[in-house]
């Protein structure tokens, strides 16, 4: 080999090595950073205290490290993220839409962020308003009789809203009932959460349509059905038509219908699922109401009840008692807690903020926004990819890259968008569609950015034909490309160590 | 406000290009039944009208300046530095979703790695997931864990000295599997030893133990792991992270499982949430953990890289046969407490530690000069402690709030019989002249 190809080569590892560091690797004994301030009570030695047994021998292993590289190190890491604020995200089935700066700056008020949650009420009578009317809202916008804010993700929400069917059905039967009934496009956390709530999950197939076949849930729904979990629109982003049939057949045998707010989104200002018939629904406040998504959390996923379910919800709930705020814990027949304290409350803030600032007007066109935007992308991309289901959908579509330019794989279209500067959609998902692309625009996004994405589309289709390879080694302007997901399964390596 | 940058032309051209004249063609799927029905809400504010209605109500708030609380409890008031906020508030971090695509996440894959260093290093254990939503629901994991660890072991025994909402937490969350909770007595604010002997069997799938416990007290923590050891149930320990540069640690003492609230590690109160769950656990229950998990590999070209690994434990891939429905990790909150740990660092983690046991312990015996002041801890404690006092805690509670002094949190609110308790909590963030007026407020009560 020629060595002097070599040399360059090695620098390039060895920046890159200098790029991906970890904090533990900046490590120098002795360096400091932050510096507490000097222990002020008379008391000194530790172990005078709290005998030797109940001490740590061995001293963790923390980075030190000064100041001004810890900035520099997280800074960079934040560099070689995609985010919304940085890239077109049209993530199908995550509602990656603009999250206003606003609600970052009224979340650092210091009457919410420095309060603590058994202050006492009359020192949290701000915070206990916004969650009264935070509630208020969410019952208008999903048709629901009341809503817990407790649930700390979408799928916290679903095993609550299913504990509450058990609760319910073991009180007017004797009988939690069987089994739940869900799509076989459904979420990956549907038919997990009915496992832990004690269920066995029967699944039911998506008819040619793209709606769930109602000839099937007629032979399914029994008298051990507790309830059947869905999304409206549904997860290939189509409206349910049959929906009020569907809640018929659910509803004659007794089962609760369970809606799973993942594509609330488009239904603002166009239908609730309260008026459908949903006994059970929850939202994904991180989706709809734009609390940012933090790079996979923090979230928060209330759940709202019909009337007939409203004494099973978990404690505390909030009520308003005169001119008062208060939290009300002893509700004889709630369910229990289902986490510490009262919920996600930062982001509980920042979703009424979205919903003060937009109103009753602005939160009608959000629906608007993102179909019409869906259903322009869907019109174009139809042209050039395959479309399973060709009908006008709701907020979002899933095209397939089957059949299309030279063998061109979801996989290979979302490297390639990586070097264009859009963040992939969803691929790979729902599992029914082979070679699934899933794309959800939202209605923050402008027809030039949309346009921009068509362009980028079509491009790649062309590349298929004209220059494969390129795509499969795609990316190739990112820190790293096609890292190995198998090896990394296979020798687990979760922590650094020192070499 | 509406954040909709599209205009009504845009529209026009947008819905002729999809071929329907009007927004109306593209809902008429949507039975006109549900049409008819309408949400009604408030008119939308401007900007300005959003941060003063918010500040205002925020302002009703006592935002702890001026008050001086000793409320803990399991939300911990600790000195947060200002590279935390200041970092973590970039909105490359923030505004990025699950990074289910490693080319464009390293960032948050690479936080998420050094935070799950960092908190296998405080756990002393070798796997550490990528965070849960908050305590109580990592306990209820941990339960989760330990049973899917088996299969055929339903028994619990946990320690009657856990967080009460944590408790109650386990028991409704689960309350679908057929698993049993036996609770652990205790004596004098520490569990009954004898009584896990006695209890335990070969269908035990876990003893649940927190330490420092709900009551403040340190736990015989290595006895209790000798015991679960006997019959090979998972030593469940919900610890408080930001002991742990001080206090023993779960590997150290024969835990398998370490979970807790890691809000104190740089997360504000923010009145109970969003919270910070953790989840470490021993070598050989790495495929029972739930939740995200990032793993270090190689990229096509030999390149360090970060990726979302172990991802047959999860439900986008095994749905029901999932060891876990959790879906989200609280990469913000995990983000922020990397940073914090890594500004503090190795000499900082011992620090806080120790000024937290000190400054507690100087309160404590201030206290216990009080005539009328009991301490209830016969353990050594870290940064909280039990107060008998001579009138209800409630009354006290009240009464010191009122004088800008919230002593701690009255125990009768979830214990009957603890009617005059105060569980006081003393971080590093207090000096010795706010103990001193503690002390001297609840003197001028008695």
């Amino acid at each position: 080999m020629d060595a002097g190809l070599l040399e360059p080569q090695t620098e390039a590892v060895k920046k890159e090595k200098m790029d991906s560091q970890v904090i533990f690797e900046l490590s120098k004994p002795g360096k400091r950073s932050f510096v507490f301030p000097k222990c002020d009570v008379p008391l000194t030695d530790v172990k005078q205290i709290i005998p030797e047994k109940y001490l740590r021998q061995t001293k963790p292993e923390l980075p030190e490290v000064g100041e001004l590289e810890i900035v520099r190190h997280y800074t960079n890491l934040s560099r070689k993220n995609f985010s919304i604020d940085t890239h077109f995200y049209p993530l199908g089935s995550c509602t990656m839409k603009y999250n206003p700066k606003i609600h970052e700056e009224v979340v650092k008020f210091p009457g919410f962020s420095h309060l603590h949650p058994y202050a006492p009420e009359a020192w949290s009578q701000g915070v206990l308003q916004v969650l009264y009317d935070l509630e208020q809202s969410l019952c208008e916008i999903s048709g629901m009789d009341r809503v817990s804010l407790q649930p700390a993700a979408g799928a916290h929400g679903e095993l609550l809203g299913l504990l509450l069917a058990r609760a319910y059905h073991t009180e007017i039967s004797g009988n939690p009932r069987k089994k739940v009934i869900l799509p076989d496009s459904a979420h990956g956390t549907n038919p997990s959460s009915a496992h832990i709530a004690g269920y066995e999950v029967v699944t039911i197939k998506t008819d040619a349509n793209g709606e769930v076949d109602i000839k099937q849930l007629k032979e399914l729904a029994d008298e051990e059905t507790a309830a059947l979990m869905i999304t409206n629109p549904n997860t290939l982003g189509l409206f349910e038509r049959q929906i009020l049939e569907i809640q018929k057949i659910m509803h004659d045998v007794g089962a609760l219908l369970y809606y799973d707010g993942a594509n609330l989104n488009p239904l603002l200002g166009v239908a609730r699922p309260g008026d459908m018939g949903f006994d059970i629904v929850h939202i994904n406040v991180h989706k709809t109401f734009t609390t940012p998504h933090g790079g996979g959390g923090p979230g928060a996923g209330p759940v709202g009840v019909k009337e007939r379910l409203i004494k099973y919800l978990p404690t505390p709930t909030v009520e308003k008692v005169g001119d008062k705020y208060t939290l009300k814990h002893d509700n004889p027949d709630s369910i229990g807690k289902i986490r510490s304290f009262v919920g996600s409350v930062g982001i509980l803030i920042r979703a009424y903020t979205y919903i003060r600032s937009l109103g009753q007007e602005g939160l009608e066109k959000v629906g608007k926004g993102a179909i019409i935007n869906a259903n322009y992308l869907l019109a174009k991309l139809k042209k050039v990819y395959t479309l399973p289901h060709d009908r006008i959908c709701m907020h979002e579509f899933v095209i397939s890259s089957k059949g299309v330019g030279k063998d061109l794989h979801a996989l290979d279209v979302a490297k390639r968008l990586i070097d264009m500067n859009i963040h992939p959609p969803t691929i790979y998902f729902p599992l029914i569609v082979p070679e699934a692309i899933m794309v959800e625009p939202t209605e923050t996004e402008s027809k030039q950015t949309l346009d921009d994405f068509v362009e980028a589309m079509t491009q790649i289709v062309k590349e298929s034909n004209e220059n494969p390879e390129l795509l499969h080694q795609s990316p190739q302007t990112m820190p790293i490309t096609r890292p190995d997901e198998t090896a990394a399964a296979r020798q687990p390596k979760l922590r650094w160590r020192p070499e | 406000m509406d954040y909709i940058p599209n205009t009504e032309q845009d529209y026009k051209e947008m819905l002729a290009e999809i071929g329907v004249a009007s927004f109306e063609d593209l809902i008429k799927e949507v039975p006109e039944s549900l049409r008819q029905k309408k949400m009604s809400l408030p008119e939308g504010l401007s900007e300005p009208e959003v941060l003063k209605y918010f500040s205002e109500l925020a302002d009703k708030n006592h935002d702890g300046k001026g008050v001086l609380s000793f409320l803990g409890a399991g939300a911990y008031d600790h000195y947060i530095p200002t590279i935390v906020n200041h970092l973590a508030g970039r909105s490359e971090f923030y505004t990025a979703y699950t990074p289910y695509q490693p080319e464009a996440s390293q960032g948050t894959l690479q936080a998420i790695f050094e935070f799950q260093t960092l908190m296998s290093e405080l756990t002393a254990l070798p796997v550490s997931n990528a965070s849960l939503y908050e305590g109580a629901t990592a306990v209820a994991e941990a339960a989760m864990a330990a049973f899917n660890s088996f299969r055929n072991r339903y028994d619990f025994l946990v320690a009657s000295t856990l967080h009460p909402e944590y408790l109650e937490t386990l028991k409704t969350y689960l309350a679908g599997l057929p698993l049993n909770f036996k609770l652990i007595p205790h004596k004098d604010g520490v569990l009954d030893l004898d009584f896990i002997k006695n209890n335990i069997t070969e269908s035990t799938a876990a003893v649940i133990v927190q330490n420092p416990n709900f009551l403040g007290s340190i736990e015989e923590m290595e006895e209790i792991g000798d015991i679960a050891a006997s019959t090979n149930a998972v030593f469940v320990s919900v610890v408080n992270p930001i002991s742990l540069g001080v206090l023993k640690a779960p590997g150290e003492y024969g835990s398998q499982i370490a979970v807790g609230e890691a809000q104190g590690l740089g997360n504000p109160l923010g009145y109970g949430g969003p919270n910070l769950g953790f989840f470490a656990a021993a070598e050989h229950l790495m495929r029972k953990v739930p939740g995200r998990i990032v793993g270090e590999t190689q990229d096509k070209e030999g390149r360090r890289a970060f990726v979302l690994t172990l991802q047959a434990r999860e439900q986008h891939i095994r749905r029901e046969k999932a060891v876990s429905n959790i879906c989200t990790n609280q990469s913000l909150l995990a983000l922020r407490s990397a940073i914090y740990l890594a500004a503090i660092g190795k000499e900082g983690i011992q620090e806080v530690g120790r000024q937290n046991i000190l400054k507690s312990g100087y309160a404590k015996e201030e206290i216990a000069k009080l005539s009328d002041y009991k301490i209830k801890n016969g353990a050594p404690f870290f940064n909280e402690f039990v107060v008998e006092c001579p009138k209800k805690g409630e009354d006290v509670f009240e009464t010191l709030a009122a004088k800008e002094v919230v002593p701690g949190l009255p125990l009768s609110r979830f214990f009957k019989e603890r009617e005059n308790d105060l569980l006081v909590c003393v971080t590093e963030t207090k000096t010795k002249d706010e103990i001193d007026t503690l002390v001297k407020s609840l003197g001028d009560l008695a």
